[in-house]
């Protein structure tokens, strides 16, 4: 765990950049430093792995105070991703994420083994371990640059907007990534961001900070959206936040017809109901038909029972025209229908707690 | 055309003397000793000024001192520097010789050593003592061999120079390729003349090639980016 006790920094030139600020980063959990630019999320960081010095209060790693470690020991045990990766150019890539180990005084063997690991993990092709840092992309490059702060495997990880500079679906991508490293790994993670959403897709609890280095609220990100501290949260937060908030209600208990579905050239339709799934042989969706139009299909969304979120089943059903969604398994069989009915009862329930 | 016809013609009068290939002013000899002069300085300088720029470049203190030899290396005369140390230490030893080419090659290796060091990326810089690198390892390990084009080439630029001015070295009775021009002109033995200055232009072309492979050699792929694709 981390802890920050009343933590102040004053830059030499009066700046005060984070203000008294106290704060948990639990063991094993992501926390989100989020604020808008220039209220202190770098600076309170990199206190933490002691680029930077506190001017008065604590910082504590597992009860210990950094500021009795020596820095680059300190730094050794605590993995860090900065924005623009900052690999060493003239190293290949595996000695790039062989960085830590090298240091520790691991013998070349092990490091380069442990690193080629490392590269698979991240979801990095082996092969470009042998490349140097200018013949990957800017997506691949950061992806080198997580794999290197694991090298050693460190409890700790710092990211300041690790995932800033690379384009949409690539920083997607990245997230995703890096949800599924945290599942295996449970690393104490403190992550950076400008960026609401990606805060509160990462985060498993969320601080916001204000300019001037002051704490506005913390709190995990279905609270935070649903009870924002003040008027600064709120805005912060910006628009749908009710919407957003779907993302972290379950479909689990979202209740579904299974009457609904007819095989693919089977007549069927006979129901009376206005609108009939098509399914192939082997369960998956083909297309809603009307009961007006029985010769033509029309498009269906689908998200993944218990799996997805409350806000992929809604979306699902805004696509298509029968206002339905369609649920499925793991493996994209269809378990049944979330009638219009269905998703209003479920909403009104999300709406109460 | 004429000065052409001539100009091989002394060519040909000087590289085809049998003397001229042997004894101490032949042209072994003569080659050896510009190479030792040249080396010597080069050496010297390079042993004072990279691990200055180092420092320099690395702590941020002392720019002063890199900006100062910048300009006197441009103020200076190369000749009056020469000719005041012959009369300070008079012409018997070759350090009045080599002290003033050692101070004429210090600036171009020393500003070209701070710049490298200076301009690496602050990020990298960063990142390198982020990953718990010490002070020394992330000049050893991370800026020096980033900015090692920029200081080979304030190596180059001051060899170059040296191998040129060392033909002044002549003018103090040293030996040297500079004999050949200087003693040729005093006799009017052109062909002399024109074959020493082509002999000093081979010698800085060679240079330029043996710097161009130790480049080739010592510089990451990472940095000059030259790679097979494969
Ligand atoms: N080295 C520094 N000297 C003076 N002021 C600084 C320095 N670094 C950052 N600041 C100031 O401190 C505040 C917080 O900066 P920073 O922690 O980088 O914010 P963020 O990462 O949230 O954008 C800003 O006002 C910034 O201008
Ligand atoms: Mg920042």
């Amino acid at each position: 765990m981390i802890t920050f006790e009343s933590v102040t920094k004053r830059y030499p030139d009066g700046t005060v950049a984070v203000d008294r600020l106290s704060l948990e980063a639990p063991t094993g959990e992501i926390t989100v430093l989020v604020g808008p630019s220039g209220c202190g999320k770098t600076t309170s960081l990199r206190m933490i792995n002691r680029m930077i010095d506190a001017t008065e209060g604590r910082i504590l790693l597992d009860g210990e105070p950094v500021q009795g470690i020596d820095p680059p020991t300190l730094r050794r045990g605590i993995g860090y991703v900065i924005q623009q990766a900052g690999l060493f150019p003239h190293r290949k890539i595996v000695d790039n994420v062989a960085t830590v180990p090298y240091l520790l005084g691991w013998d070349r063997k092990k490091a380069r083994g442990r690193a080629m690991e490392l590269l698979e993990r991240v979801g990095l092709d082996p092969a470009l371990a042998r490349r140097y840092p200018f013949q990957l992309s800017g997506g691949q490059q950061q992806r080198v640059g997580v794999a290197r702060a694991l090298a050693a495997d460190p409890p700790v990880l710092l990211m300041d907007e690790p995932f800033s500079a690379v384009d949409p679906i690539v920083r997607t991508n990245l997230q995703d990534e890096l949800l599924r490293l945290q599942s295996e790994l449970n690393k104490t993670i403190v992550f950076v961001t400008h960026d609401i959403d990606e805060a509160i897709k990462l985060g498993d609890r969320v601080a916001v900070l204000r300019v001037g280095g002051t704490l506005a609220q913390v709190a995990d990100p279905k609270t935070l959206l649903s009870e924002p501290a003040d008027d600064f949260v709120r805005e912060f937060l910006g628009h749908d936040r009710g919407i957003r908030r779907l993302q972290f209600v379950s479909t689990e208990a979202l209740r579904l017809r299974t009457d609904l579905t007819v095989p693919e050239g089977g007549a069927g339709g006979a129901s009376g109901e206005p609108w009939l799934l098509v399914v192939t042989g082997d369960g998956r969706p083909v297309g809603w038909r009307s009961g007006e139009r029985p010769g033509e299909l029309e498009p269906y969304g689908t998200f993944v029972h218990g799996r997805d979120s409350m806000r992929t089943a809604l979306d699902a059903a805004l696509l298509s025209p029968s206002g339905c969604a369609v649920a499925v398994d793991e493996e994209g069989r269809v378990v049944g229908v979330a009638t219009r009915r269905a998703l209003d009862e479920a909403l009104a329930e999300a709406a109460d707690g | 055309m004429n000065w052409l016809l001539s100009f091989f013609g002394w060519l040909g009068e000087f590289f085809g003397d049998a003397d001229n290939w042997t004894g101490s002013g032949g042209i072994p000899a003569r080659l050896l000793e510009h190479l030792q002069f040249s080396a010597l300085a080069l050496v010297l300088a390079m042993l004072i000024a990279v691990p200055l720029g180092l420092l320099i470049g690395h702590t941020g203190r002392g720019e002063v001192i890199v900006v100062v030899s910048a300009n006197l290396a441009r103020a200076l005369p190369t000749l009056g520097l020469l000719v005041m140390f012959v009369l300070l230490l008079g012409a018997s030893s070759i350090w009045p010789v080599i002290i003033p080419l050692v101070l004429l090659s210090v600036p171009p290796i020393l500003v070209n050593t701070f710049e490298g060091i200076r301009g690496v990326d602050p990020e990298l810089r960063d990142a390198a003592y982020g990953m718990g690198l010490r002070g020394g390892q992330v000049l050893g390990r991370v800026l020096v061999p980033v900015a090692l084009p920029l200081i080979l080439l304030g190596c180059r630029l001051s060899a170059i120079q040296v191998v040129a001015t060392t033909t002044v070295a002549a003018y103090t009775g040293l030996g040297g390729l500079g004999r050949y021009v200087i003693d040729g002109y005093a006799t009017k033995d052109y062909a002399s003349v024109v074959g020493g200055s082509v002999l000093i232009v081979l010698f800085a072309l060679v240079v330029q090639v043996l710097f161009a492979l130790l480049q080739r050699v010592t510089v990451s792929p990472g940095v000059s980016r030259r790679l097979k694709v494969r």
